[in-house]
């Protein structure tokens, strides 16, 4: 029974990784709003929008970890 | 059972440990960071003493071809401007020596032209004044001839008409009738 | 009941998604002491022979034209010199071969990891938390022995109202604490998944009426997996830069 719990919850964990492709998503939208709207400074920013996205998508790997953990580990 | 359900239970246990998540089995923790740090170390070694003052090097290599290559360029680049303008002065120079001695060359033939011309005038002149000279000999020659014969033919006449004459007369005679 | 399901499901799958990671003694013998050699030392060491036939043998002509394998060597330099210059400020490039070391242990490590039957080094959270360890140590001793005491003032958000400061300065010091875990996580978690999501790909392609959509979805996953592989090496090297950049110039 905990078991199976346990696999629920990483399910339950495994939505936060689809959370954070949103985030990411809203990330990589805006860097390209606003580079097609400012092409010229875009190539100067790309270690920012990189940064962003590292960021994010961090958040969408502890969750995906935590659904491991839960997996496998408890 | 009940054992066969503890030894089950056990190795999964044991397969859980080792093979449920790897990454959490901490008893090979020591051994991974002890290799890591070792290859790190390794690499950072490789780096810093052979591949990247080699790269830098290489890079500062390059650049200097590169700058000394586009001063040799600007270099040659001034010089072809140079000998650009080394030519067109020569040519102005030429220009300007072909209308001098274009020049000098009418004056010469002018002032030959002119000699010839002088010369030329100056022997018709001197023919024509020649010439002037023998008509008026001959016209004089002519007019003596003219009077010789005048003279003789008055004095012929004279004679025949039976009249005695003189010489000087008739010489005055005619002078006076040919000057008229 | 657990357990029946657990055997279910170990005879769905053909193999455990996780076997990949397991780190085994590479002669014989089953204990895992300090210095015994396993497929970890093979890997990295084998990391180690990619760095220096990329930096070393490929740069052996020092050609002023270079030649491919230079080529690769001089973008990897300028990509990474670039970054630390413009990231972490012309005084960070001392730092430059220690942050460059991380880069390629990362990316050869993540690429090596990506050959079929092979083992990967940084999916595992000892090796990135050595890692961000290392940075994270580096970085704080830079901080104090650059700025002294005055490195605290990276906590102390002078921009802020006076009565948010302490607030923010706790928030800033938690942060700041969370870095190397999250610096590590990240580069083992998106590795692992990536592994560990092709493997369970790997498993349906045994059953045969999926295998051929799976055997798509390998393929398709391997193809994000090579651009994770390079992209989370870059983004450890660019977040390192930037701390660093924070213990050079702590002022916020």
């Amino acid at each position: 029974m905990e078991g199976q719990l346990a696999h629920i919850g990483a399910g339950i964990a495994g939505l936060g990784t689809g959370i954070a492709a949103l985030g990411v998503g809203n990330v990589a939208a805006n860097f390209l709003a606003g580079a097609l709207r400012n092409p010229s400074a875009a190539a100067s920013q790309t270690a920012t929008l990189f940064i962003g996205i590292a960021f994010a998508e961090a958040l969408g790997i502890f969750s995906f970890l935590v659904a491991l953990l839960l997996m496998f580990a408890v | 059972m009940a054992s066969n359900t503890t030894d089950a239970a056990g190795h999964a246990a044991e397969a859980a440990s080792a093979s449920g998540m790897p990454q959490l089995d901490f008893s090979s923790w020591g051994n991974q960071i002890f290799w890591l740090l070792i290859t790190l170390v390794v690499i950072y070694f490789v780096l810093s003493r052979i591949a990247l003052p080699r790269i830098a090097a290489v890079l500062a290599e390059r650049q200097g071809t590169i700058t000394n290559d586009i001063a040799a360029a600007e270099e040659l680049k001034a010089k072809a401007v140079e000998a650009e303008e080394a030519y067109n002065k020569a040519l102005v120079d030429a220009k300007a020596e072909a209308a001098r001695i274009v020049a000098e060359t009418k004056a010469e033939i002018q002032a030959d032209l002119n000699a010839a011309t002088e010369k030329a005038d100056a022997e018709i002149a001197a023919k024509a004044a020649e010439s002037e000279k023998a008509i008026a000999e001959i016209r004089a020659g002519a007019l003596e001839s003219i009077k010789d014969v005048a003279n003789a033919t008055t004095a012929e006449l004279v004679s025949t008409l039976g009249g005695k004459a003189e010489d000087a007369d008739v010489a005055k005679a005619v002078d006076a009738q040919m000057k008229g | 009941m657990a357990s029946e399901a657990h055997g279910a499901e170990q005879g769905g799958l053909e193999f455990h998604p996780m076997d990949q990671f397991l780190v085994k003694p590479l002669f014989g013998g089953d204990h895992i002491g300090l210095f015994t050699i396993t497929n970890v030392t093979l890997w990295m060491a084998l990391a180690v022979i990619a760095v220096v036939a990329m930096m070393v043998v490929g740069t052996r002509r020092r050609a002023i034209i270079p030649s491919r394998g230079q080529s690769i060597g001089e973008l990897a330099y300028g990509f990474i010199y670039k970054m630390v210059e413009d990231v972490a400020g012309k005084d960070a490039v001392k730092f430059f071969p220690y942050i460059m070391t991380l880069f390629m242990f990362i990316v050869m490590a993540n690429f090596l990891g990506l050959l079929p039957m092979s083992f990967t080094t940084t999916s595992h959270f000892a090796v990135t938390i050595g890692l961000a360890l290392l940075v994270f140590v580096t970085v704080t001793v830079v901080g104090f022995v650059k700025n002294g005491a005055a490195f605290l003032g990276l906590f102390w958000v002078s921009s802020a109202p006076l009565a948010l400061r302490p607030i923010l300065a706790i928030i800033e010091v938690i942060s700041y604490f969370v870095r190397p875990v999250s610096h590590s996580i990240r580069l083992a978690g998106n590795v692992m998944a990536g592994h560990a999501v092709i493997k369970v790909f790997a498993g349906f392609a045994a059953i045969a009426v999926v295998s051929p959509v799976s055997i798509v979805a390998i393929t398709a996953m391997y193809g994000l997996e090579v651009l994770v592989a390079f992209i989370q090496a870059y983004v450890f090297t660019i977040l390192t830069c930037v701390y660093l950049k924070d213990a050079l110039h702590p002022s916020h």
